[in-house]
């Protein structure tokens, strides 16, 4: 009780606190003489945002960057490296790897959403049911990461030989098909498994990856449903209409009038999805163990090496590397907004 | 004669056809239902098991609970009690509350204040100073962790406010660049006569942002808001970076530390994951509309 | 007493100079067609538009650099502009409350101004839920209820019915006149104009054209863009020429036709004797074909439009038209052109007719073909 008083007391604190000194700011600033008046008044407006976002983005961007090329143990390395952190990152097959890792999931993760997104929202238009339906598939978007990584790490739970002691959904059935399908089902500790059913291969992640990967297109599904769907219930009913009294089928009416016409909204949606995927971090850290057993990806490497293994200018070159990857994919989603403005 | 005939060559498609198209609808129907069953099971089986007794938990499936219904809360009453960096279980709960709330609303205050500005004041390289603004969305929140850090461990940062207020800091500023730009495209596009007519009735910046533009941006107000709330109170990246020692962590650093600690104690883990997931689902159910709305105005606005 | 006058000038010149002055007590209405920059003039006097050059004076006082809440004026938006967070009472309201006004006297002035515009059943509705007309005069009344020193009115009209925009155009001109405060409005059409000014400033291209009282301007265009603005169906312009000119008269020649003026009409337009030989624009309101006429005018009707009230005879003669532009004057290129003659209804022309309308030269109007000015006693 006396718990839930103080933490209540630190957010009303906070937050009265806040608006107060605001408040305070914009009182002291009319008092001042004209024209410094209006000016104070916008600087009180706009000035917290900027002191923020010039404070907290862009020079803690410029520190990062030069850190990316030192080297050394503590918050300032001080040793300086070159594009060494880089050269490294690109010939270190452990380095490699994660690369590897994250263009698998930004492909994998980002094509299975969009898919998924597109064929619920297309079937289940003007569905009975469609408000709940989608509402089910939303639903993991609320949910955290660290908690869909518990949810699922119970799925994937395996334990001892007996099919009928497993507790874990998908090992169970896995078993069960044993007798069903050809080669042996055994008991199968998916989230250590490296190796993708067997196969052992540079190039392909693990079956333990994949598995997590699961999980994020479980929980972005829904909002490319969500969003897609909105698209499609903005299409005019008589543009397929008249596609239908041209000859189209059903399914061409779909494929050849309606998707074009939702065009952008499915690129704002994967490009959205894709940023999202290149920084995931929670989910390795709960289902991964921090990037252990080859599920590492560049977001997690980045935590790891600057907070786990304390170095911080290769740290720093992780989130260099982030960044240049995610310039593209931004320019291409305003690119998209803009001709989405224009057109229409 | 004539016109029966028209009116039969005029429905030209075969009925094969129009039955494979009924089919693949019907089809598709079947299909979302399943992928909405399939969505929902993890949680419903993580629900089922984190009120199952420890031994059942541990010994038989969860879907077994339908044919062996067992009910306890001892899960519950066990995981809030369960020692975390040697603190129980709950005190994390009320942690993610002392960084949620406050780290929601105060990122929106100052980003509807910039949006104010950017919309309706008059100051040199205003436009500019916004495309930066909207610009700095690239910047993957990964680029400032370090310096950020420094910043809060340097010596010109009090000591003291290492934890919540480093943690409310480093969420403003992450949620800033989105927050200003999606409230910039709503307030900005309030009707300008109003905004004028407000000025010519005499009111100052200050009274029109409280009076007019605030009670008209509720609902982009509330849908921000939500997003921020459930992106905090899920985060687990910003607070274990800034939040300083193990005890001023939210419940998700908990939560983790626990499935490290504790992988095989499914009765806990079940219990503790559903906690920490019970707030975003209560305010996700009840505030979906605002929610989807928001998700709406930042990627399909035309 | 309201002393305003402007001189403006910015990069894009939307009013590259206007001087003005407005009367205590006045209805001044600002015409023009879009884009003219009447509503720049407007919001510059409101303040929420920077003066780039010149003075705003408001009772002798230089108010350029004050804010609009400042400068104790009013304004009705063309969207209304309603709070729609607040209910129709605390609209009217809010500038009150803004400046700190007893909360009994408050009370007092918004029911003595609903009562006025018939607002009390309404009082405490939102915006949203009015009439397009119920919300027009929560406008008003937001206005009125300040009793400030000048009215601004940005198209107020325009957003009703046309049945309605009649009967509010009415109610707005007797408020004016009983409340006497002085009052600038904004209008793009010259009905409302007409109906409504003490006076009507016609702008174009931020120019001033001509500041004149509703009757003057009818009768006396000051240029070809003035004349051809006011007046619905607009008048008829052609070019002609001057043929001679001798102390007894004036003779003006239209596509072959000879026009023969003297008397008060040669005085009127007396200026036209020192361009004999030259090309001029003659003007004819539809109005002054076929009634009482010491002239006449030989025309083939082409179509004939019954209105109930009157009849429009579409007929071609054999000149080039006229017509004022953006820009100055354009003279068509064919070398014929439409006039519309506004008839009584009971006329028994027929279309494929020719025939010889009578004219009255005291309302001819002649206009300089390049600058457009009209040309009127020397």
């Amino acid at each position: 009780m006396v718990e839930i008083l103080k933490s209540l007391s630190v957010v009303a604190v906070g937050i009265i606190g806040f608006i107060a000194v605001l408040g305070g700011l914009y009182w002291l600033a009319s008092q001042l003489p004209e024209p410094w008046r209006e000016r104070a008044r916008v600087a009180v407006f706009v000035g917290p945002a900027l002191i923020l976002l010039v404070g907290g983005l862009i020079i803690p961007s410029i520190v990062n960057l030069r850190l990316s090329f030192y080297t050394g143990n503590g918050l300032s390395p001080t040793k300086w490296y070159g594009l060494g952190n880089f050269r490294d990152i690109f010939t270190n097959d452990d380095n490699l790897m994660v690369l590897r890792n994250t263009v698998w999931w930004v492909l994998v993760v980002t094509a299975a959403s969009v898919v998924i997104g597109i064929i619920i929202a297309r079937f289940a238009d003007k569905m009975r049911g469609e408000p709940i339906a989608k509402a089910l598939i939303f639903l993991p978007t609320a949910i955290s990461m660290v908690g869909a990584g518990v949810i699922w790490n119970f799925m994937y739970a395996t334990k001892g030989n007996d099919p009928d002691k497993q507790f874990g959904l998908i090992t169970y059935f896995w078993m069960k098909l044993d007798p069903i399908l050809p080669g042996h089902q055994g008991p199968n500790y998916w989230l250590q498994d490296k190796r993708f059913f067997g196969i052992d291969s540079n190039w392909l992640p693990g079956v333990n990856t994949f598995f997590i990967m699961a999980v994020i297109v479980w929980i972005q599904a829904g909002f490319a449903t969500v969003v897609i769907s909105a698209a499609l219930k903005g299409v005019p009913d008589d543009l397929v209409e008249a596609a239908k009294i041209d000859g189209a089928t059903e399914r061409q009416a779909f494929f050849k009038v309606v998707l074009p016409y939702v065009k952008g909204t499915i690129i704002t949606v994967a490009t959205t999805i894709l940023i999202a995927v290149m920084k995931i971090f929670d989910i390795i850290q709960t289902m991964g163990k921090g990037g252990s057993f080859g599920t590492s990806t560049i977001a997690n490497e980045m935590y790891e090496q600057s907070f786990t293994q304390d170095n911080k200018g290769r740290g720093a070159a992780w989130a260099v590397l982030l960044f240049l990857a995610v310039i593209p994919i931004v320019f291409i989603n305003s690119r998209n907004q803009r001709a989405m403005r224009e057109g229409r | 004669m004539a016109a029966t005939l028209d009116a039969k060559s005029r429905d030209t498609t075969p009925v094969g056809s129009k039955i494979a198209t009924t089919l693949s609808s019907r089809l598709g129907r079947m299909f979302v239902w399943l992928l909405a069953i399939l969505w929902t099971v993890p949680t419903l089986g993580l629900l089922i098991s984190s009120v199952r007794p420890e031994r059942k938990i541990k010994t038989t499936g969860w879907w077994t609970f339908f044919t062996d219904p067992q009910v306890t809360l001892e899960n519950y009453s066990g995981v809030l009690e369960n020692k975390v960096y040697g603190l129980p279980f709950s005190h994390f709960f009320w942690n993610t509350v002392k960084i949620a709330i406050p780290a929601a609303v105060i990122p929106i205050v100052i980003a509807a204040f910039a949006a104010y500005a950017f919309s309706w004041m008059k100051f040199k390289g205003r436009d500019w100073i916004f495309v930066l603004v909207v610009g700095l969305m690239v910047v993957p929140l990964q680029m400032c962790l370090i310096p950020l850090l420094k910043f809060f461990s340097s010596d010109f940062f009090p000591d003291s406010w290492v934890g919540v207020y480093t943690i409310w800091l480093a969420h403003a500023i992450f949620g800033m660049p989105l927050a200003i730009f999606l409230l910039k495209n709503f307030i900005g596009s309030l009707p300008s006569e109003v905004i004028e007519a407000a000025r010519v009735d005499g009111a100052s910046h200050l009274t029109i942002f409280r009076r007019i533009v605030l009670p008209l941006s509720v609902p982009a107000l509330a849908s921000l808001g939500i997003f921020q709330f459930l992106w905090v109170w899920n985060d687990l990246l910003v607070a274990k970076v800034f939040g300083g020692r193990a005890t001023n962590q939210p419940m998700t650093a908990a939560m983790v530390d626990m499935v490290g600690n504790r992988g095989n104690d499914w009765q806990l883990l079940t219990a503790g994951a559903f906690v920490t997931m019970i707030v975003p689902l209560i305010v996700f159910l009840s505030l979906q509309r605002f929610f989807v709305r928001g998700l709406l105005a930042g990627s399909v606005k035309g | 007493m309201v002393n305003l006058q402007k001189r403006y000038a910015n990069g894009f010149e939307a009013v590259p100079g206007l001087d003005l002055q407005i009367n205590d007590g006045e209805f001044l209405v600002l015409v023009g067609p879009s884009g003219c920059g009447k509503s720049t003039v407007l919001r510059m006097v409101a303040g929420l538009e920077d003066i780039s050059g010149g003075d705003l004076l408001i009772d002798d006082v230089r108010v350029n650099a004050m804010g609009p809440q400042q400068r104790d004026i009013a304004m009705v938006f063309q969207s209304y502009a309603l709070y729609p967070n607040m209910t129709v009472g605390e609209n009217i309201a809010f500038a009150m409350k803004l400046r700190k006004t007893d909360k009994a006297e408050i009370k007092a002035k918004v029911a003595e101004v609903a009562e006025l515009l018939e607002l009390t059943p309404v009082l405490d509705r939102k915006p949203g839920q009015l009439s397009g007309g119920q919300r027009q005069r929560v406008a008003m009344g937001r206005a009125i209820v300040r009793q400030p020193k000048l009215f601004l009115m940005d198209e107020p009209l325009s957003n009703l019915d046309a049945k309605l925009r009649v009967q509010t155009r009415a109610e707005i001109s007797k408020l004016q006149r009983r409340l006497g405060v002085t009052t600038v409005y904004v209008t793009h059409d010259q009905v409302e104009a007409m109906t409504m000014g003490d006076r009507v400033a016609v702008l174009r291209r931020g120019e001033l054209m001509q500041v004149a009282t509703p009757e003057m301007l009818y009768s006396d265009p000051a240029n070809l863009f003035v004349a051809q603005f006011i007046g619905s169906p607009s008048m008829n312009v052609v070019r002609g020429s001057v043929a001679s000119a001798d102390p007894s008269g004036i003779t003006l020649d239209i596509a072959g036709q000879t026009l023969r003026l003297t008397g008060d009409a040669a005085g009127r337009l007396s200026g036209l004797a020192a361009r004999v030989g030259e090309d001029i624009a003659v003007g004819i309101r539809p109005e002054a074909l076929e009634g009482d006429g010491d002239a006449s005018i030989d025309v083939l009707v082409d179509l004939v439009e019954m209105l109930g009230s009157g009849k429009l005879a579409h007929c071609t003669i054999e000149a080039p038209s006229v017509r004022s532009t953006d820009t100055g004057v354009e003279i068509s290129e064919r070398n014929e052109s439409t006039v519309i003659a506004s008839l009584d209804p009971r006329h028994t022309v027929r279309a494929g007719e020719r025939v010889s309308f009578t004219l009255d030269t005291h309302r001819l109007h002649a206009f300089d073909v390049t600058t457009g000015a009209a040309i009127g006693r020397s």
